[in-house]
C-alpha cells in the first residue's frame, strides 16, 4: 500500500470529503418539483387522456371513417355510425376502454379532421375499473373541458406534422 | 399508603420520560427521511403538518389500521413477543439517561453496565423475529445481525473502559460531571470516531444495514412482520439510535454540560445542551446514511475483529499508562 493511501484510509478522507460535499448538497435548490402543487412541462405532444373535439359552431368533428378503430394496435375502440337526416354520417356509438390503451396516438395521427386527440391531462384515476371505459359522452366532456389547451397544442405541433 | 404514593410518583414519572421519547422518535423517523432527502436534492415528506413534521404520526397510524399477517409456519408465541421484546429493550435504557444534573429516571451506580448490558439483549429480538419467522430471508437476517452485534458490542465495551479510567465512576452523572474541564472527544477523539462507526454498526444503519439489507434480503428480519407488529421494529430502531446518540454524548460530548462554562451559555438549562448534541449526532447519522455504499459482510467482520479491536485495546493501553505514569488517575487505590 502506498504511504499516501495510507495516510488517507487513516484519517479517512475520502468519508470526511464525502460528509463535506453532502453538507454542501443540502443547501443547493432542490431538482424535485412539489408535485401535486407544482406540475412539470408537458410536450405539446404529450399523450393523455382521449377527447373528442366538436368544431366551433358545437357540431362534432368526428365523421365515423372508424380509421382510428382500424388502425388501433390494441383494439380499444369501438365505433358504430348512422347516416343523419341532413346526409351526414356520425357516430351512435364511440367507446375507449382506456384499460385496454396502450397510448399509442395511432388514433390521433389517423383522424382525418382532427377529432380523436390525446390531451395534456394525465390525472385520470379512478376508483373502479368501470369508470375507465369511457363512452362517446365522457369523451365530448374531455373535448369541452380541454379544448383550449388541444387547440393550442395542436396549433403548436402542426409545422412538424 | 405511602408506598402507593410513591408508586404512583414512579409511574408518573416513566410516563413522561416515555412519551417524550417516543414523540421525539417519531419526529426523528421524520428527520432522518427529510435529511437524507435534501443530502440527494429531494424535498422529503413536506405535506402532512408544517414541513411534514407529522408524516410519521400518518404513517402510524397507517400502521395501525393494517392487517397482521401471521405466516402459518411461524412460532406465533415467540413471533407476537420479538418486537414487544424490542421495543421494550430499546426503551427501558433509557432510564438512566441523566438529561441534566437531576433529570434522570434511576440514578443508579452502575448506569453504564446497565446500559451496556440492555443493548446487548436487544439482539434477541431480533434473533427472536428472525426465527420464529421460519423464513429463509429473516433468518439469515437474524444471523447477520447477531454476528455483527456480537462483534461490535465488543469494541464499544473497550471504548467505554477508556472513558471509565479518564471518569473513574459508572455512574452516568459523575461521567458527564468528571468532563467538566475538558471534553473526553478532545483526549480520546480516535476513541470517539470508533465509537460513532461501531455505534452504526450496533444499530444496523447504512453502511452497517446488512440486516436489513435489501437488495440482498428483502427486509431481512423484518420481512414476515406487518402492521403494527412492523412499526414496533422500527420504533425499537430508532429508539435504539437515539439511545445510542445519547451514550455518545454523555460519554464524549459532555452531556448536559454546556460546551464553554461562562455566562450567557450557563443560563440555558443542560436539557437542552443534551438534547442538541443528540440531534448533533444524529444528523451526522442520517449524513452518513446518505453517503456511504453498504459493507460486505466479510469486510464488516474484518473492521470489526482485526481493525477496531486492536486499535481500542492499544489506545486503553495508551490511555491507562498515561493516566498512570502522569499520576492523573481520577481515584487513586
Amino acid at each position: 500500500m502506498k504511504f499516501s493511501r495510507m495516510i488517507k484510509t487513516i484519517f479517512m478522507m475520502d468519508f470526511v470529503t464525502g460528509l463535506l460535499l453532502a453538507i454542501k448538497k443540502i443547501f443547493k435548490t432542490k431538482k424535485t418539483i412539489n408535485y401535486p402543487f407544482e406540475k412539470g412541462k408537458i410536450s405539446a405532444r404529450f399523450r393523455g387522456e382521449h377527447a373528442l373535439r366538436r368544431y366551433p359552431n358545437g357540431e362534432e368533428r368526428c365523421i365515423a371513417c372508424k380509421l382510428c378503430e382500424a388502425v388501433c394496435p390494441a383494439q380499444a375502440i369501438t365505433i358504430e355510425s348512422e347516416i343523419r337526416d341532413d346526409g351526414s354520417r356520425k357516430t351512435t356509438r364511440y367507446d375507449i376502454d382506456m384499460l385496454k390503451c396502450i397510448y399509442c396516438g395511432l388514433c390521433e395521427e389517423s383522424c382525418p379532421v382532427d377529432a380523436i386527440v390525446q390531451g395534456p391531462n394525465f390525472e385520470f384515476a379512478t376508483e373502479t375499473r368501470e369508470e375507465l371505459y369511457y363512452n362517446k359522452q365522457k369523451l365530448l366532456e374531455n373535448g369541452d373541458r380541454w379544448e383550449t389547451a388541444l387547440a393550442e397544442n395542436i396549433k403548436t405541433d402542426s409545422p412538424f406534422r | 399508603m405511602i408506598y402507593f404514593y410513591s408508586f404512583i410518583t414512579e409511574i408518573y414519572k416513566i410516563i413522561f420520560l416515555l412519551l417524550p421519547i417516543l414523540v421525539s422518535v417519531a419526529l426523528v423517523v421524520w428527520l432522518d427521511r427529510r435529511v437524507w432527502a435534501f443530502v440527494q436534492k429531494r424535498r422529503g415528506p413536506n405535506v402532512v403538518g408544517p414541513f411534514g413534521i407529522l408524516q410519521t404520526l400518518a404513517d402510524a397510524l397507517k400502521y395501525i389500521f393494517k392487517e397482521i399477517i401471521i405466516p402459518a409456519s411461524a412460532n406465533k408465541v415467540i413471533f407476537i413477543l420479538a418486537p414487544v421484546v424490542t421495543l421494550t429493550l430499546a426503551l427501558i435504557a433509557w432510564a438512566v439517561i441523566p438529561f441534566s444534573n437531576d433529570m434522570v429516571l434511576a440514578d443508579i451506580n452502575v448506569g453504564i453496565l446497565y446500559i451496556f448490558a440492555i443493548s446487548s439483549l436487544s439482539v434477541y429480538g431480533i434473533i427472536m423475529g428472525g426465527w420464529a419467522s421460519n423464513s429463509k430471508y429473516p433468518f439469515l437476517g437474524a444471523i447477520r445481525s447477531a454476528a455483527q452485534m456480537v462483534s461490535y458490542e465488543v469494541s464499544i465495551g473497550i471504548i467505554i473502559i477508556n472513558v471509565l479510567l479518564c471518569a473513574g465512576s459508572l455512574n452516568l452523572n459523575q461521567i458527564v460531571i468528571a468532563q467538566k474541564n475538558v471534553w473526553f472527544i478532545f483526549p480520546l477523539f480516535p476513541m470517539f470516531v470508533i465509537f460513532f462507526i461501531s455505534a452504526l454498526a450496533e444499530t444496523n444503519r447504512p453502511p452497517f444495514d446488512l440486516p436489513e439489507a435489501e437488495s440482498e434480503l428483502v427486509a431481512g428480519y423484518q420481512t414476515e412482520y406487518s402492521g403494527m407488529m412492523y412499526a414496533m421494529f422500527w420504533l425499537g430502531e430508532y429508539a435504539n439510535i437515539l439511545l445510542l446518540c445519547a451514550l455518545g454524548s454523555i460519554l464524549f460530548l459532555g452531556g448536559w454540560l454546556s460546551p464553554i462554562d461562562i455566562y450567557p451559555f450557563t443560563i440555558i438549562p443542560g436539557v437542552f445542551w443534551m438534547i442538541f448534541k443528540i440531534l448533533g449526532l444524529f444528523i451526522l447519522f442520517s449524513l452518513v446514511k446518505a453517503i456511504v455504499p453498504r459493507y460486505r459482510f466479510d469486510q464488516l467482520m474484518r473492521l470489526g475483529w482485526k481493525i477496531f479491536l486492536p486499535l481500542s485495546l492499544i489506545w486503553l493501553v495508551l490511555t491507562a499508562s498515561f493516566l498512570f505514569f502522569l499520576d492523573m488517575l481520577p481515584i487513586k487505590g
